[in-house]
């Protein structure tokens, strides 16, 4: 308790939700706001619509959240289990090794999200293997780019696990194999879930890479907001914006309940 | 074990990379490690293999491209083009005062608002940082998009100043400026310096704000003397995180829209995707990556060094 008077106290919540009402929950709920309207002239939105909903939940929009959900699962999927394998065989190492790794794979991370998306283009356009204008070149971008932060995520849950569980299994005569099954895996589970929703979640709201790389035919989400708003469609793009949101909470909170299963175990 | 008390962090990218290195020695190397030496090694390659696959060798083909200049050959001749064009020097201007100024911003806000949640707590709190938690969830781009509304030529500011005023349009028109750019970036990568601040904060013995109040030290003094310096490896740490995702952060810029500010991802886009003058694009690139990966080592080393 930093302030004890009582009027000190309620002068500093005020100062603080003055701040912080306006810049972080504002925006939020404008784009909400947004969405349901057709005109915005004054300080509120006026004539209340469910129409952008419409146009968000079918034809392209509905593409592109296919789409996105497709990218983000399966490019999850991929850098998670790159990147706990990653983490895994780092913990293993001696600590040069480690830090060599650790260097490796937080790389993506300081490396620009566009620049990311330029080498896989320059890579990726020409022999030995063609993946520009399939959906498989998004994919690859967004798998490299999420890696670092599977990655990342095992290797801190891994420091804290008490080494004392593998041990006692393996003075028991299990071999490393069964020990990660077994024992290391079951342990890290709230983990690999946790790093599997923020991977999901980041893949979601990629723009910079997929611009660099879309192909006509597999356009996420995120492209298709820029696309609609740079019409001009600024209340149907706050719809899918919204439908965007939406989503990612759905699936962060799914996670976040196997997390809470997994912990009671 | 007192690195238990730290778990509330695991999935956050800023809390991931503070505790990556932090631990040294935490994972005891297993008994039997020499007879296993050559396999525990061996462990580690398929996933290096893949990375360097996808990643690694992408980039060395952009080093590669921006030493090729389109009339053919190897040479210099695309960096030359490149430092010497205005556009590029504008843009990287334009990139490094954006990312400072943001990166000011947001430590300026994010201490002010770490130190009211976790020093003068009040009901609710909790729900603040489970806010900022889904509020780093999103990307980045829906701050521009919902700014729009707020500060648009017909959003709800100028809205309301043409009712209030009978005005033709409103006074705020700053969005396609810079400044829309600085105030989008601060207003998203604030909550990226609370996270370890608050992770930080509650790490403090409150004891000591007690006895220092007890002993007659105002509010002002016990931050500037108590708190300030058990936060500044936070500070540090969430602050060069930030600078490094401003200056590649290219959403915020793509939405605007506008025109007259272009950083260097922007000008990666342009060169590439609306030029298709690709040497050109990778010489920036490589320019990008240089300045972003030497910030973000000095990231990793200042928060190994302080241990945040």
């Amino acid at each position: 308790m930093l302030v004890h008077s009582r009027g000190g106290r309620w002068a500093t919540w005020t100062v603080f939700f003055a701040l912080f009402l306006p810049v972080f929950a504002l925006p939020l709920l404008v784009i909400v706001a947004a969405s349901f309207a057709t005109n915005w002239s004054g300080a509120f939105p006026s004539g209340f619509t469910t129409g952008h909903y419409g146009a968000a939940t079918t034809g392209d929009s509905l593409q592109a959240l296919t789409t996105s959900l497709v990218t983000a699962l399966t490019a999850s999927v991929l850098a998670l289990i790159v990147g706990a394998w990653a983490a895994l065989a780092a913990a293993a190492l001696k600590k040069g090794g480690r830090r060599f790794m650790d260097a490796l794979f937080v790389l993506p991370v300081a490396v620009p999200s566009v620049v990311v998306g330029l080498a896989v283009l320059v890579a990726f356009s020409k022999p030995p293997v063609l993946l520009n204008g399939t959906r498989w070149i998004v994919i690859l971008a967004h798998t490299v780019l999420v890696m670092a932060f599977a990655y990342q995520s095992v290797s801190a849950a891994i420091l804290r696990l008490d080494p004392m569980y593998e041990q006692a299994a393996a003075s028991l005569g299990a071999r490393p194999l069964l020990v990660l099954w077994r024992v290391k895996l079951p342990l890290l589970l709230p983990s690999l879930t946790a790093a599997a929703g923020l991977c999901f979640a980041l893949s979601m709201g990629e723009l910079s890479a997929t611009m660099m790389l879309y192909p006509p035919d597999w356009t996420p989400l995120p492209v298709q907001i820029f696309a609609i708003t740079d019409r001009g469609s600024l209340f149907t793009g706050a719809a899918v914006a919204v439908v965007l949101m939406g989503t990612t909470l759905l699936v962060l909170l799914g996670v976040s309940r196997i997390r809470t299963r997994a912990s009671f175990r | 074990m007192s690195r238990r008390g730290s778990t509330a962090l695991a999935g956050d990218p800023a809390a991931g990379a503070v505790s990556t290195g932090s631990a040294p020695g935490a994972a005891d190397p297993p008994i039997g490690t020499a007879r296993r030496q050559l396999p525990t090694a061996a462990w580690a390659l398929p996933p290096v293999l893949i990375l360097a696959a996808v990643f690694l060798y992408p980039l060395a083909l952009v080093v590669q491209q921006s030493f090729s200049p389109d009339s053919g050959g190897t040479s210099l001749q695309p960096y030359t083009d490149v430092f010497a064009s205005t556009a590029f020097r504008e843009a990287l201007g334009t990139t490094v005062w954006l990312a400072v100024g943001a990166t000011a911003g947001c430590l300026v806000l994010g201490f002010l608002l770490a130190l009211v949640v976790a020093f003068v707590p009040f009901p609710g709190g909790k729900a603040v940082a489970k806010f900022i938690d889904v509020f780093l969830s999103f990307p980045s781009f829906l701050i521009t998009l919902a700014l729009l509304f707020v500060y648009g030529t017909v959003g709800m500011a100028n809205g309301v100043w043409t009712d209030v005023t009978g005005a033709h349009s409103g006074p705020f028109q700053f969005l396609t400026t810079p400044w829309g750019v600085l105030l989008a970036e601060i207003t998203y990568f604030t909550p990226f310096v609370m996270r370890p601040l608050l992770a930080a904060f509650s790490q403090l013995d409150t004891a000591q704000l007690e006895v220092a109040s007890s002993l007659g030290a105002r509010p002002a003094r016990i931050v500037r003397r108590v708190i300030l310096p058990e936060a500044l490896p936070a500070l540090a740490a969430g602050g060069s995180l930030v600078l490094v995702m401003c200056l590649n952060e290219f959403g915020i810029v793509l939405f605007t829209g506008a025109k007259g500010v272009t950083t260097l991802p922007m000008l990666v886009y342009s060169k590439a995707i609306l030029e298709s003058d690709y040497p050109a694009a990778c010489v920036v690139a490589v320019v990008n990556i240089a300045i972003s990966v030497g910030l973000y080592g000095l990231y990793r080393v200042v928060s190994r060094r302080v241990g945040a």
